[in-house]
C-alpha cells in the first residue's frame, strides 16, 4: 500500500512536470528509454529528464516497477468488478493518457474458458470497457483507447482449473511499443 | 435425468480412419442402453479383378449402430452370405430374431465408375421392402453407401436418415514455425469423419462455423489480432466473403432459413447485440434491446423468430423474440429458467426441439412443453449442433485435456465420438440435408 501511494506521488509529480512542458522531441525520447532500460539489468530505475525538465512518457511506461507497470487485471467468473487496487492502478493510467493525448492503449478482454465461446467473446469486451470507462471518467480520451476482445481463445495458462482460470479472466492494457 | 450414468458404456467398435497420410478421425462408438433393432448387414458380393475399395456392408452397418436405433449383427452371426434376396433362406435368418436384413453386390461399371444393387428385406414375412440399383462415380462411393443408409433408415422407422451430411468444425494445433502460437483449421468431413478437406488454415482463431441452408458456404468468424470478422466461405470454389466489419464484436453468424441474411452479433452501439445482416445491401438491423449481453442467435425454422442468449437477467439464459406482420421483434420471452447457465441454442429443423449448453452440459428441451432432458455428464460440453433429421446432436467436449466431437441420440442413447489423433477439435456444426448424388 505504501509503495503504491509512493508511486501515486510520483506519477502526480510527473505528470505536473509534464503538464509544464510542451512535447518532448523524439530522438531525445529515445535516448531516455534507452536510459531507462539500462538502469532496469542493474536493478536501478532511471528517469530521462529533457531539457525542459520534463519525464517522458516513454520513460514511464518503461518503468517495471512504476505506476503504469500494472497492465493486467483479474476479474472474477462472469464478472466486471474491479477491486480498489486495480482503481488506484488505472487512475495512474488514466492521469498519464490525459496527460499524454498522443498516446494510445489498446485494452484486450479475455475470458476462462468455461461458458460458451461466443458468450466469452461478449464477456471480453465487457470486462475490457469497464476499464476503458473508468479511464474516460478520469480523464483518458475515448480516442486514445481501442478495446478488443479475444474472449477465451487467448487463455495465458493452460490448464484446466481455477490456478489456470483465475489468471485467464482478465484485461490487459497494450500501449504500443511497451 | 441423466440418462447416461445408468449405462453401462461398452466400446463396440473402433474405426480408425487411414487414407494414406491424410488420416484424420477415429470414431468410437459406445453402445447406449436403449432398443435397438437386431438386423443383418450381409457383406455385399463383388465382381471384380482387384479388391474392392470399400465394403459398403461394413459402412452401412456402422451408420446404423451409430443412430443407437439398430444393432447389425457381427460378422460371425451371419448363417449365410447371400448377395441377391433370391438367394436368402428365410427360415435360418428367422431363427436369429431379425426383423430384417439388408443384400447387395457392387461391380466396377467402366472407368471410376461402380454399380450398386442392394434389397432391404422383411424376414418375417419374406418380402422385399426397398431395392435399388445405383450408379457412383469412385469419388461419391462413400456418399452412394451413406445414401443406403438413409434408405433402410427412412424404410424402417419413417424418419429420413441423415447419414449423407457432413459436419464442419475446428481444428487446433501447434503451429510448427512458432510453437508459442496455434493453427487453426476449418474443416468439413463427412459425418462419420472421412473425406475431410480442409476451407482455412489461419493463425487466428476460427469460431461458430454455421451452413448455409443449401449447404454450399459456411459463415464463421475470425478473430484477429485487430478484433472478430466475419466471413462467408464457398465450400466448392473455396472463395471467401468477408462481411462488412462493426467496431467491436463481429460474432455468432446465423443464417435465416431463406440463406439471404444472417442473424449475428454487434456490439457497435455500445454493448453485444441481435441484428440481422442483410447480404445483398450490407445493411444491418437491430433487434434487441438491453443491457445485457445478447449474443448466439439462431432462426426459427420458420423464420418468424430468433432465439438468443442474453445475461439481461443476471445470468446467461435462452430468449425468444418474434417477428410480427411488419417484420417487428417483439420483447423477448425467457425460455429457460433451470440452471445457472443456458447458452448457444441449436433448434431442430421441426422446430420443436432446443439443444443447448445446460450448466456445462449438453440438454436438450421441448419448446411446447418447457420439459428439459440432460443428455451429457461430461464437464465442459459446448457447441451442440443438431443432426437435420433432429435425430441426434453433435457437441465439442474434453477427453484427456483435448477437445474432441461427441454425439448422442437426441433422446439420449448411443454416444459416440469422434477425436483426431492430433491436436484439439471443435465447434461442430452439422450440415443440412444433400439432394441425392444418384
Amino acid at each position: 500500500m505504501e509503495k503504491v501511494v509512493k508511486w501515486f506521488v510520483l506519477t502526480l509529480a510527473a505528470v505536473t512536470l509534464i503538464a509544464c512542458a510542451s512535447g518532448a522531441k523524439k530522438d531525445e525520447s529515445a535516448e531516455s528509454a534507452e536510459q531507462a532500460s539500462s538502469g532496469e539489468e542493474t536493478g536501478d530505475t532511471r528517469y530521462g529528464v529533457d531539457d525542459a525538465g520534463k519525464i517522458d512518457a516513454k520513460t514511464l511506461l518503461s518503468d517495471t516497477t512504476g505506476p503504469l507497470s500494472r497492465r493486467v487485471f483479474y476479474f472474477e467468473f462472469d464478472r466486471t468488478d474491479l477491486s480498489e487496487e486495480d482503481r488506484q492502478a488505472l487512475r495512474a493510467h488514466a492521469e498519464f493518457l490525459a496527460q499524454n493525448p498522443d498516446i494510445s492503449v489498446v485494452i484486450e478482454g479475455h475470458a476462462d474458458e468455461r461458458g460458451t465461446r461466443e458468450y466469452n467473446m461478449a464477456l471480453g469486451e465487457r470486462r475490457a470497457k469497464a476499464i476503458s470507462q473508468l479511464l474516460v471518467l478520469q480523464g483518458a480520451s475515448k480516442d486514445q483507447i481501442q478495446e478488443i476482445s479475444f474472449g477465451e481463445e487467448r487463455p495465458v495458462a493452460l490448464g484446466h482449473d481455477e490456478s489456470a482460470w483465475k489468471v485467464n479472466r482478465r484485461a490487459e492494457l497494450l500501449y504500443s511499443g511497451y | 435425468m441423466i440418462n447416461l450414468t445408468k449405462k453401462l458404456i461398452t466400446a463396440c467398435c473402433l474405426l480408425l480412419i487411414t487414407f494414406g497420410a491424410q488420416a484424420a478421425l477415429t470414431i468410437e462408438i459406445e453402445k447406449g442402453e436403449g432398443e435397438a433393432a437386431p438386423i443383418a448387414i450381409v457383406p455385399f458380393g463383388w465382381k471384380g479383378r482387384t479388391p474392392p475399395p470399400i465394403q459398403p456392408a461394413q459402412i452401412v452397418a456402422t451408420d446404423l449402430r451409430r443412430s443407437g436405433r439398430f444393432a447389425p449383427l457381427a460378422d460371425a452371426d451371419l448363417v449365410a452370405r447371400p448377395a441377391h434376396a433370391q438367394e436368402v433362406k428365410y427360415r435360418a435368418w428367422r431363427a436369429l430374431k431379425i426383423d430384417n436384413m439388408v443384400v447387395g453386390r457392387m461391380e466396377p461399371v467402366g472407368k471410376n465408375e461402380y454399380r450398386i444393387d442392394f434389397q432391404l428385406l422383411d424376414v418375417v414375412n419374406g418380402t422385399q421392402m426397398a431395392g435399388y440399383s445405383i450408379r457412383t462415380s469412385t469419388r461419391d462411393l462413400r456418399r452412394a453407401v451413406h445414401q443406403i443408409s438413409d434408405i433402410v433408415f427412412e424404410a424402417l422407422t419413417g424418419t429420413r436418415g441423415a447419414f449423407d451430411t457432413r459436419i464442419a468444425y475446428v481444428t487446433v494445433a501447434k503451429s510448427v514455425k512458432n510453437p508459442k502460437r496455434n493453427d487453426y483449421r476449418l474443416a468439413v468431413s463427412d459425418v462419420d469423419g472421412y473425406n475431410e478437406k480442409i476451407l482455412l488454415k489461419s493463425s487466428n482463431p476460427i469460431l461458430s462455423p454455421s451452413w448455409s441452408p443449401d449447404g454450399q458456404r459456411i459463415a464463421y468468424v475470425s478473430v484477429t489480432p485487430k478484433g472478430p470478422v466475419i466471413y462467408i466461405q464457398n465450400i466448392q470454389t473455396r472463395t471467401a466473403r468477408k462481411l462488412k466489419q462493426f467496431r467491436g464484436l463481429n460474432n455468432a453468424p446465423s443464417w435465416s432459413p431463406d440463406g439471404r441474411k444472417l442473424a449475428l452479433t454487434l456490439s457497435k452501439d455500445g454493448n453485444p447485440e441481435i441484428y440481422i445482416y442483410e447480404l445483398s445491401t450490407d445493411r444491418v438491423k437491430r433487434i434487441t434491446q438491453s443491457y445485457g449481453i445478447d449474443v448466439e442467435p439462431v432462426w426459427l425454422p420458420d423464420a418468424k423468430g430468433i432465439i438468443f442468449t442474453s445475461d439481461r437477467g443476471g445470468t446467461p439464459q435462452l430468449y425468444l423474440t418474434r417477428f410480427n406482420s411488419f417484420g417487428r421483434a417483439s420483447r423477448a420471452e425467457r425460455l429457460t429458467f433451470e440452471g445457472d447457465y443456458n447458452a448457444r441454442a441449436s433448434i431442430s429443423a421441426d422446430g420443436e426441439r432446443l439443444a443447448f449448453v445446460h450448466n456445462h452440459h449438453i440438454a436438450v428441451m421441448n419448446l411446447k412443453n418447457k420439459s428439459l432432458r440432460i443428455l451429457t455428464d461430461t464437464p465442459w460440453d459446448e457447441s451442440p449442433s443438431f443432426a437435420p433429421n433432429g435425430s441426434m446432436v453433435i457437441y465439442a467436449t474434453q477427453e484427456k485435456g483435448n477437445g474432441v466431437l461427441a454425439a448422442i441420440s437426441a433422446d439420449g442413447q448411443a454416444p459416440q465420438k469422434l477425436s483426431i489423433k492430433t491436436g484439439d477439435i471443435r465447434e461442430p456444426a452439422w450440415s443440412p440435408f444433400r439432394k441425392r448424388s444418384f
